[in-house]
């Protein structure tokens, strides 16, 4: 039955290449936003802190501080409205999800970089 | 009613051309075989029996390989019954395939038994709004059903009541449900929305 599933987003789903990243690593990303009825393109820069679930519906979750307000996004791998994700900085973190960060505030809330950067995914 | 028997694979998202997130759910459906087909003359009504899903020979009742075998087919697991079925017509032991009794943008209702849940309360069986407070006196009556009835008149509880029990694992029928996708080389339909029933569960599927 996992196979049938497979099948049907592998039908469905948009084929992507987005650059490897994992949690920790800092992330741009632009996606499209419709105003009114014009389309532009946003970029959301922050820190990915956790990736989650499969296929068609994996998604990752960026988190950033505006203006002293802790915002996250969740974005699907697959979404169509994802144009470009740039990866900036390779993050050195022990765990794959990095919700105590949301404690942290300023320079606590910093993640080291890592500079040796061996691909994993 | 027009309609075909599937089977619960699981649940996905696709995004439509507006690119929203639609949560669909993949049905199995057919291929059906025609088993019996009841006629007015025969029957006084219309309506034919499919059958659907293979079974093991020596896992079918004796009375029902005879029936298969009159149909000219092999032994099968669930076999349903629609009535004033009109949307292909075929004879005794002939194949419906999804993509000739479905079409994508359809509308259909959907019929499953739905996930037993045992023996559950009112507020999860029956919607009941609970006590709605933690404080004010409350100490462990946070989900109780209330008041179920006057004292000496009646002098009874009334039948029907609702009250707690086994809930779940009934025939649950869900309408209105869109066909998002149709994959005919593997059978396959996509549901927007949730189907009652576990995964591998059938479902019967009725056009409206």
């Amino acid at each position: 039955m996992d196979d049938l599933i497979k099948y049907v987003q592998e039908q469905t789903a948009r084929q992507t290449d987005w650059p490897a990243f994992r949690a920790g690593d800092t992330v741009a990303v632009h996606y499209k936003i419709v105003e009114g009825n014009k389309e532009r393109i946003q970029v959301f820069k922050g820190d990915v802190i956790q990736i989650s679930g499969s296929g068609a519906t994996k998604t990752f979750t960026v988190r950033k501080v505006s203006g002293g307000i802790g915002v996250e996004r969740i974005f699907p791998f697959t979404s169509p409205a994802i144009v470009k994700i740039e990866v900036l900085k390779h993050g050195k973190v022990r765990r794959k999800r990095l919700f105590y960060l949301r404690d942290r505030i300023g320079k606590a809330a910093r993640i080291k970089e890592r500079k040796r950067y061996t691909k994993t995914q | 009613m027009n309609g075909l028997i599937g089977k619960k694979i699981g649940m996905t998202s696709i995004y439509d051309d507006a690119g929203r997130n639609i949560p669909c759910t993949v049905i199995l459906v057919g291929p059906c075989v025609v088993t019996q087909v009841k006629t007015l003359d025969t029957d006084q009504y219309e309506a034919i029996q499919l059958a659907f899903d293979e079974a093991k020979e020596k896992n079918t009742p004796q009375p029902m390989r005879g029936h298969f075998a009159k149909a000219g087919t092999t032994p099968k697991r669930k076999v349903v019954e629609f009535r004033d079925f009109d949307a292909v017509q075929k004879g005794l032991g002939e194949e419906i395939r999804v993509e000739e009794v479905f079409a994508e943008g359809d509308v259909v209702n959907a019929i499953g038994v739905s996930k037993g849940k045992g023996f559950q309360g009112v507020v999860k069986r029956h919607g009941f709004g609970g006590v709605g407070q933690r404080t004010h006196g409350q100490h462990n009556r946070e989900r109780a059903p209330g008041s179920i009835g006057a004292s000496s008149f009646p002098s009874r509880v009334f039948k029907g009541m609702r009250m707690a029990g086994r809930t779940g694992g009934t025939r649950v029928k869900v309408r209105n449900l869109k066909v998002m996708r149709i994959l005919p080389e593997k059978n396959l339909m996509l549901i927007k929305g949730a189907v009652p029933g576990h995964k591998g569960a059938y479902v019967i599927l009725e056009k409206r």
